[in-house]
């Protein structure tokens, strides 16, 4: 079976455990806009100016409860199953591959419905012509948390204190993404070219995806 | 990528010389000399903890040594030509490796998908494990002893050259265990290696040709 084969049988089986699972449509989004309603009567914000703190809130909410997107495959990865991958002679590299790709899926889905979540709850002043270049470094965001997730997964797997330390790797490893969604639309409203920043988010994504590839094998060898 | 089915690249002789293996600094396996050719069934056994999963895991070049030398159906342990022959082990674990949220059937179409295999053999193989009647069964509800059935499919779909039973035995009814026997002597009529291990002796001496001991993490041969 070639690379690319085994890539899109890992993504096409992680998707159908989601899909029977729910754990990041009927898990993590509810709870993820009950954050973004809870997050101005936090801060204390004057409802008068609450449209102006919507990008920045669906940015906050986005990247904590993204997190936990991100790094859902490894809660359900366990020691068996990374065996049984090894002796099917699954490329490490194809899995992670193909972890990606499903779980970009999903991590696209889950911001693009906390957008409009966030459209719906802020009434945001958007500016014209936004729909596209907004999801395009959605896309790109989304992507490069779930490489990050995934990476963050390999890294910890066979650690007893996973969860803490995964968590831990991702935070200042989104630094760039953030900063790149959340700079298309605020240069979108400035208009003041959103070109690096999407620059930005493709080289973020490219970095972190070779990175996984290139260590896919060692990482998996050093889990044992 | 190699075909399912083609073992040219697969050498017969899986040799441990003076081995030794660590886990989390601690040793656990030390100076083990063995042996098998195809053929052969060698069956280990040993009480808890003294190694018997380490040396399982050992075999299938899962870990390595950190002491002596091994190869593995011709690959040196520790060396990339294990990834090469991996494909070609079979491992039955303590804790059976099904994905809980799949039927038995999806658990065995991943499997045959990912080794290139054809999907055509799962139908024989669910009946030959007596799992036709419920390949539709998630497998967060099937029993123990369905998830070992399981497994045994995945084994004969898959036909390794090296076939690793950890504890296969422990909790399954006769007909199970006069399964996993099937499995063995299909994998030893393909010129292919048996190690078993168990706690229970008694599990051992009438499948095994040759039976070892395994204390303090040392081999010792009984018959």
């Amino acid at each position: 079976m070639t690379f690319w084969a085994q890539a899109v049988e890992i993504a096409r089986v992680d998707l159908r455990v989601e899909r029977r699972l729910g754990d990041v449509l009927r898990v993590v989004l509810p709870f993820a806009v009950v954050g973004l309603l809870v997050f101005p009567f936090a801060l204390g914000v004057d409802l008068s100016a609450i449209s102006l703190i919507g990008p920045a809130v669906f940015w906050a909410v986005g990247i904590l409860f993204g997190m936990q997107v991100a790094l859902r495959q490894a809660a359900h990865d366990n020691r068996e199953r990374r065996d049984l991958y090894a002796l099917l002679g699954v490329d490490p590299a194809a899995r992670f591959v193909g972890r990606t790709i499903s779980g970009s899926v999903l991590m696209v889905g889950f911001l693009v419905v906390l957008l409009a979540a966030m459209i719906v709850l802020y009434s945001p002043l958007l500016p014209q012509g936004w729909p596209v270049p907004v999801i395009v470094g959605l896309c790109l965001t989304a992507v490069g948390l779930t490489e990050l997730g995934t990476l963050a997964g390999e890294v910890t797997a066979g650690l007893r204190n996973r969860t803490a330390l995964a968590s831990l790797i991702i935070v200042p490893l989104a630094l760039p993404l953030v900063i790149g969604g959340s700079q298309t639309l605020e240069s979108l409203a400035r208009d003041t070219g959103i070109l690096p920043w999407l620059l930005l988010l493709v080289a973020t994504d490219l970095a972190l995806a070779v990175a996984g590839v290139a260590m896919a094998r060692s990482l998996e060898e050093a889990s044992r | 990528m190699l075909s399912p089915d083609d073992t040219s690249l697969v050498g017969s002789n899986t040799i441990l010389e003076a081995a030794g293996a660590s886990l989390s600094g601690r040793s656990i396996l030390r100076g083990l000399d063995v042996e098998i050719s195809p053929g052969q069934v060698l069956g280990v056994a040993g009480p808890n903890g003294a190694g018997k999963t380490t040396l399982i895991r050992l075999l299938a070049t899962l870990i390595s040594p950190d002491q002596g030398s091994g190869l593995v159906l011709g690959a040196r342990l520790g060396s990339p030509d294990v990834y090469d022959v991996r494909r070609f082990i079979g491992l039955m674990s303590h804790t059976p490796a099904v994905i809980a949220e799949l039927t038995i059937r999806e658990n065995l179409e991943h499997a045959a998908r990912l080794r290139g295999e054809d999907l055509k053999r799962i139908d024989t193989a669910l009946r030959v494990v007596g799992l036709a009647g419920a390949a539709a069964t998630r497998g967060d509800a099937c029993s123990f002893g369905m998830l070992r059935r399981t497994e045994a499919a995945r084994l004969l779909i898959t036909r390794p050259r090296l076939l690793l039973l950890d504890e296969a035995f422990s909790g399954l009814d006769v007909d199970a265990q006069e399964l996993i026997d099937a499995l063995i002597e299909r994998t030893i009529e393909q010129d292919g290696a048996v190690v078993m291990v168990s706690h229970d002796q008694a599990h051992l001496v009438d499948r095994a040709a040759r039976v070892m001991t395994l204390s303090a993490g040392r081999l010792e041969t009984v018959t």
